[in-house]
């Protein structure tokens, strides 16, 4: 079995690339997937935190990269759900530490044992990301619909492309219907318009999200709320089911328009 | 802005709207990512060119990305002293 490396970065910081790596890979191991999940942020990790996971660590990436330990003992097995496994990144270290052929390395390892291998990349542009990069078969870009975020995106987007590692594809995260209809918020259509890539989902911003982080259960564990039935999509898609876009309260003819475009593929 | 503006302009004045027209233009000009030393070089292919046939204020010169009714625009403002005869 040969898994997927799927890396998950944004270069914007907090749009929610660890809050999607954390639910996307409980919704992949929920739906029978065996999973990974990777936090390539050295220096910064939130992975373990999001997940709940903070109070098993023993090993973490450096650890493994640095011979101390083997793979297998740096990965830490979520009871909570089968198939579901998360390697920390150091705290103490900083992105030096790993080097994006430590990462390829590594990831053709879990790829014989897993079916996907999530990253969380950290913000920014320079060596973590690389890192989180490197051993990428797909990449998924996060984005909020804001001005800030969407050019950080673009630039990503860019750069993925001149490593011949594109196209990725388009996560819109933190929408909020009511003001995308008061024309207060850039609408999907904006965004997808100015970023011209394939959109694998939609999260709308959602309390439930910040309380999930707080008790470190992941949204898609307990799935009782809009934002994580968006991520439940979105790993249906990332396994190759056609998923008709949730029907967020927004305007109605910008989600039918939508759905038309999502059939067409 | 008066009432009647306001319905016939439509959703322009949204701030969305602004935030896609100032990404369009700033993504533009992040692209196109011409380093100023080709930008030099690119100003002066243009003040060679016009000055066939003009005689141009080189100083005065100003060369631009912007936005020109809802087009992203490439303009060069040159100011012009006065027109060459072509026949010699």
């Amino acid at each position: 079995m040969s898994g997927k490396v799927v890396t998950i970065t944004s270069g914007k910081g907090g749009v929610g690339k660890t809050t999607a790596t954390a639910n996307l890979s409980m919704g992949l191991a929920i739906a029978g997937r065996k999973v990974v999940a990777i936090d390539a942020d050295i220096g910064l990790r939130n992975l373990d935190v999001v997940m709940g996971l903070e109070n098993r660590i023993v090993y973490d990436l450096v650890d493994v990269v640095d011979g101390v330990c083997r793979l297998k003992q740096a990965m830490i097995r979520d009871k909570r759900i089968e198939g579901l496994y998360m390697i920390p990144a150091a705290q103490t270290r900083d992105k030096t530490a790993v080097s994006p052929n430590d990462m390829i390395t590594i990831c053709n390892e879990l790829r014989q044992e897993f079916d996907y291998v999530l990253i969380d990349s950290p913000a920014g542009i320079e060596q973590g990301f690389k890192n989180a990069i490197a051993p990428a078969d797909r990449i998924i870009i996060i984005t909020t619909p804001e001005v800030s975020a969407v050019r950080d995106a673009d630039r990503i987007i860019g750069l993925i492309e001149a490593e011949e590692k594109g196209p990725g594809q388009l996560i819109i995260n933190r929408l909020r219907p009511d003001m995308v209809q008061r024309g207060d918020m850039l609408a999907i259509d904006d965004v997808l318009d100015i970023l011209n890539i394939e959109l694998i989902g939609v999260v709308p911003d959602d309390e439930s999200i910040i309380i999930a982080t707080n008790k470190g259960i992941p949204a898609t564990l307990v799935n009782g709320s809009v934002a994580s039935q968006a991520f439940i999509n979105i790993t249906q898609r990332m396994d190759g089911h056609q998923v008709p876009f949730l029907e967020l309260k927004s305007s109605k003819s910008l989600m039918e328009r939508f759905s038309k475009f999502w059939n067409r593929n | 802005m008066g009432f009647l503006e306001k319905l016939f302009s439509g959703s322009s004045n949204k701030s969305s709207s602004v935030a896609k027209k100032r990404l369009q233009l700033v993504l533009l000009q992040d692209r196109i990512k011409l380093p100023p030393p080709v930008m030099e070089e690119m100003r002066d292919e243009i003040i060679a060119v016009i000055s066939k046939y003009v005689d141009i204020d080189k100083e005065g010169i100003d060369i631009t990305l912007t936005q020109v009714s809802d087009q992203n625009c490439l303009v060069a403002n040159i100011p012009v002293l006065r027109t060459k005869h072509l026949a010699q």
